[in-house]
């Protein structure tokens, strides 16, 4: 196909990505200068429709930003009222005591149980009332860069054929062009890793570690209910190797968020983060919250776990990434929405001085982030994660009390990453195949039933947004070294071998992808490569993700 | 209390679903039946089970069922009627709600159940929930699922005849001909058959595996969302959440292991048989009857049966 | 040559329904909301003809809550020219809808009334038939082909086994199938031009049409899942049960 003849509009800022960053990015920007005009995508087929997180969050960005967010409506309706961290075994549990001394960083005094997604969708209100221009539904495709500057992103062209070829709708995406482009996109967003590229953003710099969250969303009987109840876990049915736990936490209308997360340095190729994230729900102290209830809801998002080792550089000619597209998220404490709400707030004020002085690359945004108390959050935590992995979870764990009660966070040393996700498999031949039990159809599932929750769909005559850069690496090294690991760490179904047997080979389904990220960060060689699909292709998260 | 069936009927048969709508009939009173077109038709609805007068509406202006017209007709007949009742096919959704707003009532579409004179349970969202809802309306118009209620007998019943002049109604429509699909296949919606492939397939070549089986059973050819993935067949013949949803009486599943998404197009199926190499497949959790076995096997098997 | 669309507000067509825990009815809040997917054929279907020359404009309309004017805004971005609001309680009855849209016809006197044939929500498939009986107008319904010409608007009709084919005087109700075309996507450019085309808001009340709906809801429930069958060991057997026992061959 040609190069299409595209339409151009022009903007003083464009932000990619609808999330908590990326809205409150918008929302300063307008709030320090009315004349800043504010254009922002979200590849989603509206806002929130992508957003998956816990979520537990820390009010302090919002109230910094919107410090009327209470008279205004804000969905923070279920404040924390009871935490317990719990270590599992395989059948019983270990309460940790005085939380707040051990591990102060899980202490949620003051937190709020939150749906995300409808914290996103009323942000986005208060966006728009401002005066930003909201375009749900419209894929950043590609990054425009002249004389080494970014100009701006091209959304993603609509009614293209499987074959590649325009169909009957084709409409071709459009030059979104900017003074300045933030990137929001969250973890392993596709435009940031071109921009990242590019400009060698992470020269210097730890390799970004990730995790894989897996969520599902139940009702459960009244009786049942404790708005409020937040419990955590780590253990079982993680080896000591493995980072990875649990989460469960009673908010909304009889609703409990439930979902695990897994560091994607994991070792083993047969790991599944899917059936981990079941067969949670079958130890008692999970089970005993979700039995008589339904599954309502399911989803999956990568998040990046490398703190502040892994951050890249923030800034280049033209723009900033922000939130989890730089790697904001405080692992600790498993929160990424304040942190991600603050850069973007402080990315917007480097924008708007540097709109004012014509200055080329925001780069204020890197000193007002070291003299943010994001900075002084980020660097506290610094060394947890990567004590997990050097001494694995035990060892990681009482690193963890020991550095939050002896040196508070403030010890003269930093932890590093050595390893990129993509190199810690080992091959699939010397390593133990899990024993998964079957899904039961009440507590436990399949992957399909779980993405058809999700409501994923992607137009199905388009082109497969999923590459393999070099096809012929599947055999020799996915399947002959791993064993296709893809089938197994995708949460959503996507990676199949198909004739086993005879002549095994990958089989794509593409609609089934939740935009979750995980195999553009775990695949051994990196051999695949996440594009977006149209716009408003994906999951369709309900209220309550 | 008395319900008038406006019996649909195509090339002088009437249609079996609209001995279904007689069938729902008779659970809510008396039966009249209206019937339009030639003395064919008259003849065959007297001796329909349960039917105890027909109304024969000859005028020239009802022979091609246009709505305008008969809703018309319908509308003048009403005031001996508490139920007026049709198939919910394009003939009963077509004059029915037409009926309906000359007659100032909310009509009730694709009755599933009746559980009294005035309650019924219907399908919404596409089959995701069933609604039960009461009408306050003084008549109830009503069509009728036809796989929810078994055709009433075809033979049977003595009915009185009465023939009906032509009511007024401005002429505003012309029916202008009817073209009956010629393919030799019937289409995925409205089979009786459907006869599906997955990946279990294997190939686009041998997916024709099925063309036998269809042929003999006057069958639409289906697919998992798996087989059209596989390029085994075009989009248009998937079947499931994102495909074509259907139901007909018998959905035959051909080495299809059962997602959801290709469940929640073919669950309301009357009858579903499985055959797939995979004794825990999840399509066993749904089918009346299932094969496990290869595929390549038992389809030339079945054919071959069927053909005796 | 003015086209009227009606157009309703309903849960995403990828949204599984979630029936309610108390059995009122499906789960609407927080959920996706989207047009009809008929009305979006509709709406593709009367901007087509305007771009063709045939019509003059097209005015989208809206039965139902404050948040319908995200679906009139979306078709204004595919292209209709202006759009009315009439604000009533979440799911008014087709016979209600029916009865509003019959004032809005008495003022705006469209030549052509398109809509979907039926809304994806409550599965009636009603309300323009119903529109076509209060107006005294002939109906086209199902419609996957059409053509004006002469003052007439033919309509190929899916019947159950083919395509019939009739001709309406004008003017006339269309309600649209699947195949009558292919909604285009709204692009950037239009959506933003969308918002600054007018949409004017009444109240159902002020159009003296009275919304009390006729049918209560007594509840809503799930399906009941299907079953496991049995499983056979050969071919004959199998022929056998469906033959003489589910009797379907």
């Amino acid at each position: 196909m040609s190069e299409p003849v595209r339409e151009s509009m022009e903007f003083d800022v464009v932000i990619v990505g609808g999330g908590p960053a990326g809205l409150a990015a918008a929302i300063r920007l307008r709030q320090l200068s009315p004349e800043i005009n504010v254009c922002l995508i979200e590849k989603g087929s509206e806002i929130g429709a992508h957003i998956v997180s816990g979520a537990v969050i820390e009010p302090r960005s919002l109230t910094e930003l919107l410090p009327d967010w209470r008279e205004r409506g804000a969905p923070l309706n279920t404040p924390v009222t009871a935490e317990d961290m719990l270590y599992l075994t395989r059948n019983s549990s270990l309460r940790v005591p005085m939380l707040d001394r051990f591990m102060p960083h899980m202490a949620n005094h003051g937190n709020y149980v939150v749906s995300l997604g409808e914290v996103c969708r009323w942000l986005a209100a208060q966006a728009e009332e401002l005066g930003v221009e909201i375009y749900p539904g419209f894929a950043g495709a590609d990054v425009l860069i002249e004389d080494n500057r970014v100009v701006g992103v091209v959304t993603g062209d609509m009614g293209v054929g499987r074959d590649g070829e325009p169909g009957p709708n084709y409409q071709p995406g459009m030059e979104l062009r900017a003074r300045y482009t933030l990137f929001g996109e969250g973890c392993r967003g596709s435009l940031t890793k071109k921009v990242m590229a590019h400009y060698d953003l992470r020269s210097g710099v730890d390799p970004q570690t990730y995790g894989l969250g897996i969520k599902e969303v139940w009702e459960i009987p009244a009786e049942k209910h404790r708005p409020g109840l937040v419990q955590h876990s780590f253990g079982w049915p993680m080896d000591n190797n493995t980072y990875g736990g649990a989460w469960l936490y009673h908010f909304g209308e009889n609703l409990v968020s439930y979902g695990f997360v897994i560091g994607l340095d994991y070792a083993n190729p047969w790991l599944s983060p899917f059936d981990e994230m079941q067969r949670v729900k079958l130890h008692p102290a999970f089970r005993k919250h979700l039995e008589g209830g339904r599954r309502i809801a399911y989803g999956a998002r990568a998040l990046s776990e490398g703190g502040l080792q892994s951050l890249p550089r923030l800034t280049f000619p033209g723009g900033a990434l922000i939130g989890d597209s730089a790697g904001f998220l405080n692992v600790p404490k498993i929160k990424g929405t304040h942190t991600a709400m603050k850069s973007g707030m402080l990315a917007a004020e480097a924008v708007a001085e540097a709109l004012k002085a014509e200055r080329p690359e925001p780069a204020a945004f890197t000193d007002k982030v070291r003299r943010s108390w994001l900075w002084q959050e980020l660097r506290g935590a610094r060394n947890i994660r990567p004590a997990f992995a050097r001494f694995g979870a035990r060892g990681g764990a009482v690193y963890a009390a020991l550095d939050a009660m002896l040196l508070r966070g403030r010890a003269p040393w930093t932890l590093h990453f050595q390893h990129k996700d993509n190199e810690t498999l080992k091959p699939a031949s010397v390593c133990a195949k899990p024993d998964y039990p079957k899904p039961d159809g009440t507590l436990t599932f399949d992957r399909l039933s779980s993405v058809f929750l999700s409501a994923t769909n992607h137009e199905e005559d388009q082109p497969v947004h999923l590459h393999l850069r070099n096809p012929s690496l599947w055999k020799t090294v996915n399947w002959d070294v791993f064993h296709a690991p893809e089938a197994r760490y995708c949460p959503a179904g996507v990676y199949e071998v198909a004739d086993e047997e005879t002549a095994p080979r990958l089989q794509i389904n593409a609609q089934n992808c939740v935009h979750c990220k995980t195999c553009d960060i775990k695949d051994p060689t990196q051999n695949i490569d996440w594009t977006t699909p149209e716009g408003g292709g994906g999951p369709n998260y309900p209220a309550g993700m | 209390m008395t319900a008038l069936v406006l019996l649909d009927h195509e090339g002088g048969q009437i249609r079996k679903a609209a001995l279904s709508a007689v069938a729902a009939a008779t659970k809510l009173g008396d039966v009249h039946v209206l019937v339009t077109g030639d003395a064919a038709v008259v003849l065959a609805a007297v001796s329909i089970a349960g039917v105890s007068k027909v109304l024969h509406a000859a005028d020239a202006r009802y022979a091609h069922d246009l709505a305008e017209p008969l809703a018309a007709l319908v509308a003048s007949l009403a005031g001996g009627y508490d139920h007026i009742v049709a198939a919910a096919g394009a003939f009963g959704k077509n004059v029915l709600p037409r009926t309906a707003a000359l007659l100032d009532v909310q009509p009730i579409p694709d009755v599933i159940s009746i559980e009294s004179a005035d309650t019924f349970v219907r399908p919404i969202y596409a089959g995701n929930a069933l609604a039960t809802v009461r009408s306050s309306d003084a008549k109830k118009l009503l069509t009728i699922r036809s796989a929810a209620f078994d055709p009433a007998p075809a033979k049977g019943g003595s009915a009185t005849v009465e023939t009906l002049p032509g009511v007024d109604s401005p002429e505003v429509s012309r029916f202008e001909g009817v073209q009956l699909s010629t393919s030799d296949r019937p289409e995925l919606e409205s089979a009786r058959v459907v006869v599906s492939g997955g990946r279990g397939m294997q190939s686009e070549e041998k997916f024709h595996t099925l063309d036998p089986l269809a042929d003999v059973l006057g069958a639409a050819l289906g697919a998992s969302r798996a087989a059209v993935d596989s390029g085994f067949v075009p989009n248009e013949c998937q079947v499931g959440q994102t495909g074509k949803i259907v139901a007909p009486d018998l959905y035959m599943a051909f080495g299809i292991s059962g997602a959801i998404q290709h469940l929640a197009g073919m669950k309301d199926s009357r009858v579903i048989v499985a055959v797939n190499k995979d004794p825990d497949a999840p399509i066993f959790q749904v089918a009346d009857y299932g094969v496990v076995g290869d595929l390549f096997e038992i389809v030339p098997q079945l054919v071959n049966a069927l053909k005796k | 040559m003015k086209i009227l669309v009606p157009v309703k507000r309903v849960v995403d067509y990828n949204i599984k329904p979630r029936v309610k825990a108390d059995g009122s009815g499906v789960e609407t809040a927080g959920v996706k909301m989207s047009m009809n997917p008929f009305d979006e054929i509709a709406v593709e279907e009367a901007v087509r003809l305007r771009e063709k020359g045939a019509a003059s404009e097209v005015v989208v309309v809206s039965v139902g809550v404050q948040q319908a004017q995200d679906t009139l805004r979306t078709a204004l971005a595919m292209g209709a020219d202006r759009a009315i609001l009439v604000l009533s309680d979440e799911s008014p009855e087709p016979l209600a809808v029916a009865k509003v849209l019959k004032k809005l016809v008495d003022k705006e006197e469209p030549s052509l009334v398109i809509l979907g044939k039926q809304a994806i929500d409550d599965d009636m498939n009603a309300t323009g038939q119903m529109l076509a009986g209060f107006l005294g107008w002939g109906q086209g319904t199902f419609a996957s082909k059409v053509e004006l010409a002469e003052g007439r608007a033919r309509v190929s009709r899916e019947v159950d086994g083919g395509t019939e084919e009739v001709s309406l005087s004008l003017p006339a109700i269309i309600t649209a199938d699947l195949r009558l075309n292919e909604p285009r996507y709204a692009s950037l450019p239009n959506i933003m031009k969308a918002k600054k085309k007018p949409l004017e808001t009444l109240q159902a009340a002020d159009l003296g049409v009275d919304m009390t709906p006729r049918l209560t809801v007594v509840s809503v429930a799930e399906p009941t899942e299907r079953k496991a069958g049995i499983k056979l060991d050969s071919v004959a057997e199998l022929v056998e049960k469906l033959r003489n026992e589910a009797k379907v061959i």
